[in-house]
């Protein structure tokens, strides 16, 4: 190897070789280079955060027909730069009754669970942190430890309304854990593998967006749900809780968690890039150097950002009792009905050519596709039907309310 | 595997103490003048009225419990999943056969009307 | 002393010390979150044991479902969030004795067993304990009826949440 092909290895052995030629023992040397993975891993995510800053403000100004930030830098690159700045310089103010401990710990444990992400996903085929062969659940874990610095950011705080956005928000990511869970199915049985490294290099002749595109349309909404944002963002309905659960954070902890949450979308993007893109796959462009296909991944990474992001800034948010059945009602059975008719075709088409594999899948879901929009059509028809039934006829210009004075 | 979760380990160390720094930081740089008015509660900008806590709804205790029984399914599917591609195709029946069993009770919490707001 | 043997001990006081402090400390909200840290400790305790899947099912169901179900029942059922209980019940004496003799009993237990202080045996390469687990749970020799009951043990465990959250309700 040399450090074109394998940067990373090659520069771990030559350090190693440097630290143990100082006299450190050799378990310590690998400490230590462990050590300086992890924070330049993490310096790197924390550095995107501050770039994602910049390209939401400019994408959300796009969105509504306006310019955004073009002051501070060439095109305003540097805002966000400004934004910590400030950030820094707020004071810090802590409500008199709020439970200090857990108060200061809560937006530390919601970026830690981001940046916790970042362990194992793979840039390039020589670039991850660790190859876990049970990634994919630890993407579920990493979760439920967000899920939990908001319950501690909501209680905390000694406020009705921080509490009140804080069960309302965890009530919504678990429900939503549920179809995500179910769909995160289906990468680990098309691959046969838990780890995301095995996913990436599972996808050789198709995606697994084309052998299951209803998975990773779950997946997407779900992952919008879990993020806490547009449409799901009952957190931060601003004309109804007042911020929610991060109401009484100021200055650089609300930062955190302002961060965390890009950082979030972004790292999300990226799970979808790879479950269901290929990752850092493409057409062998990949095996060109670790850079080519970082890039690629980033690339990719940024798309699933920017779809996430479309949908926040063009859907109005979805009021919590039709979001919770939408989850229980729809999502869950649809998440199962996807498992089942995957896991059944793939068994029966498992010997066969690629070609028939893919299209058999693809055609799969498209029936159960199909077969959802004709069940939602009749119901609708049927709902109709019975509420006409069960409600008079309205005269021209009448309201209902004028019929039973 | 020993380096892999020493990995995550030292990861989740690192992990926690990166954010601190900022905050360090600010506690450096910010001001700090606290007085009464600053430090009370936060409600749309006028005095609070009541205790600081709310009537907790039931229905989130519920969807809690519904989702703790859907939570162990899902990951009780996750070795099943794993080894669906090696083994033969009754296995897949198998974990469809889970799978309905669970279904049934979901249609079943459905019909009680356990999945509504109230 | 091995690595493996440093860290276990530091999992074993934090588990040890947040289980006390579960019991001891005055808040409920307080004592919820120090069951956190104890299930933490317990979920390293997988890792080092290399059941990674176990670890990271520790983490997702029991923290993340687990725990939120305690803190959600412990907000419905407490008026005052903030409540203090007094510490000590009145024959607390009886109880720490009661404690003591069963902590002696389970020490000698697991101290006559014949091999408890070897060091464990190394897993043989290329063994992946996930696959291992999911072939036992299919195949109908190992483990594939405990499997399918389960689902039904879960389905009951639905029901009867169902029947009283209704109760609650009517």
């Amino acid at each position: 190897m040399n450090l074109l092909n394998d940067p990373i290895h090659f520069i771990a052995q030559w350090l190693q070789g440097l630290l143990t030629g100082w006299g450190l023992s050799l378990v310590l040397a690998k400490v230590i280079l462990a050590l300086i993975s992890i924070t330049v891993t993490i310096l790197f995510a924390m550095a995107l955060a501050i770039f994602l800053v910049w390209v939401e403000r400019k994408v959300v100004a796009r969105f509504q027909d306006r310019i955004g930030p073009n002051r501070i830098g060439p095109y305003g690159l540097f805002q966000p730069l400004a934004d910590i700045i400030k950030l820094i310089g707020k004071e810090d103010i802590t409500p008199a009754l709020a439970d200090k401990f857990v108060y200061n710990l809560a937006p530390v444990l919601a970026l830690a669970s981001v940046i916790l992400l970042w362990a194992i996903l793979p840039l390039a085929p020589n670039i991850y942190g660790v190859d876990l062969n049970v990634a994919v659940l630890y993407l579920v874990a990493a979760g439920a430890l967000g899920t939990l610095s908001i319950i501690m950011a909501g209680w905390a705080s000694n406020n009705k309304y921080a509490l009140l956005g804080a069960f309302r928000t965890v009530a919504n990511m678990i429900s939503y854990e549920i179809p995500m869970v179910l769909v995160l199915l289906i990468p680990t049985l098309l691959a046969g593998t838990m780890s995301v490294k095995g996913i990436t290099e599972a996808q050789s002749p198709t995606w697994f967006f084309f052998l299951s595109p209803l998975g990773a349309l779950i997946f997407l909404i779900s992952a919008v749900a879990e993020l806490g944002r547009s449409p799901f963002d009952l957190s931060e309905a601003e004309s109804e809780i007042v911020a929610g659960f991060h109401i009484e954070y100021t200055g650089m902890k609300f930062g955190l968690f302002y961060a965390g949450e890009l950082l979030h979308a972004f790292t999300f993007g990226g799970f979808t890039a790879v479950l269901f893109f290929g990752g850092y796959r493409f057409f062998g462009l990949e095996n060109l150097g670790p850079l080519v296909a970082a890039a690629i991944f980033l690339v990719k990474a940024m798309f699933g950002y920017w779809i996430i992001m479309w949908i926040k800034y063009t859907m109005p948010r979805i009021r919590i009792d039709h979001m919770l059945a939408f989850n229980w009602k729809f999502l869950t059975p649809l998440a199962l009905t996807v498992l089942m008719v995957t896991a059944v075709m793939e068994k029966l088409l498992a010997g066969t050519s690629p070609w028939i594999y893919s299209l058999g899948l693809f055609l799969a879901n498209l029936a159960i596709a199909l077969a959802t929009i004709e069940i939602l059509h009749a119901f609708g028809k049927w709902q109709r039907k019975t509420e006409a039934s069960t409600k008079p006829a309205l005269q021209a210009g009448q309201y209902y309310e004028e019929q039973n004075p | 595997m020993q380096n892999g979760w020493l990995y995550i380990g030292l990861f989740l160390i690192v992990g926690i103490i990166v954010p601190i720094l900022p905050l360090l930081f600010s506690r450096l740089v910010a001001p700090r003048k606290p007085n009464s008015i600053k430090q009370s509660t936060y409600e749309c900008g006028i005095k609070t009225v009541g205790d600081s806590w709310v009537q907790f709804k039931a229905p989130y205790y519920v969807f809690a419990l519904v989702f703790l029984v859907f939570d162990v399914e899902a990951v009780l599917l996750f070795p099943w999943a794993l080894m669906l591609k090696r083994l033969p195709l009754f296995v897949a029946l198998e974990g469809i056969l889970f799978i309905l069993i669970l279904v049934a009770g979901l249609v079943y919490a459905w019909r009680k009307g356990m999945l509504e707001w109230l | 002393m091995t690595p493996v043997q440093i860290v276990f001990i530091l999992c074993a006081v934090l588990i040890l010390g947040s289980a006390l402090m579960v019991v001891s400390t005055r808040k409920l909200i307080h004592a919820a979150l120090w069951l956190i840290v104890t299930l933490f400790g317990v979920a390293i305790l997988y890792a080092i044991l290399e059941a990674g899947f176990l670890a990271v099912v520790q983490v997702a169901v029991y923290i993340g479902a687990i725990a939120i179900l305690f803190i959600f029942a412990v907000m419905l059922t407490r008026r005052e969030l903030r409540d203090k209980s007094p510490q000590l019940r009145k024959n607390w004496g009886a109880a720490a004795l009661l404690g003591l003799l069963a902590f002696a009993g389970l020490a000698f237990l697991v101290t006559s067993q014949p091999g408890v202080g070897r060091t464990a045996a190394a897993m043989p390469d290329g063994l992946d304990t996930v696959q291992a687990l999911g072939k036992s749970l299919v195949s109908p020799q190992a483990y594939l009826l405990p499997f399918e009951v389960v689902s039904v043990l879960l389905l009951a465990a639905l029901i009867g949440a169902v029947y009283i959250a209704f109760t609650r309700k009517s």
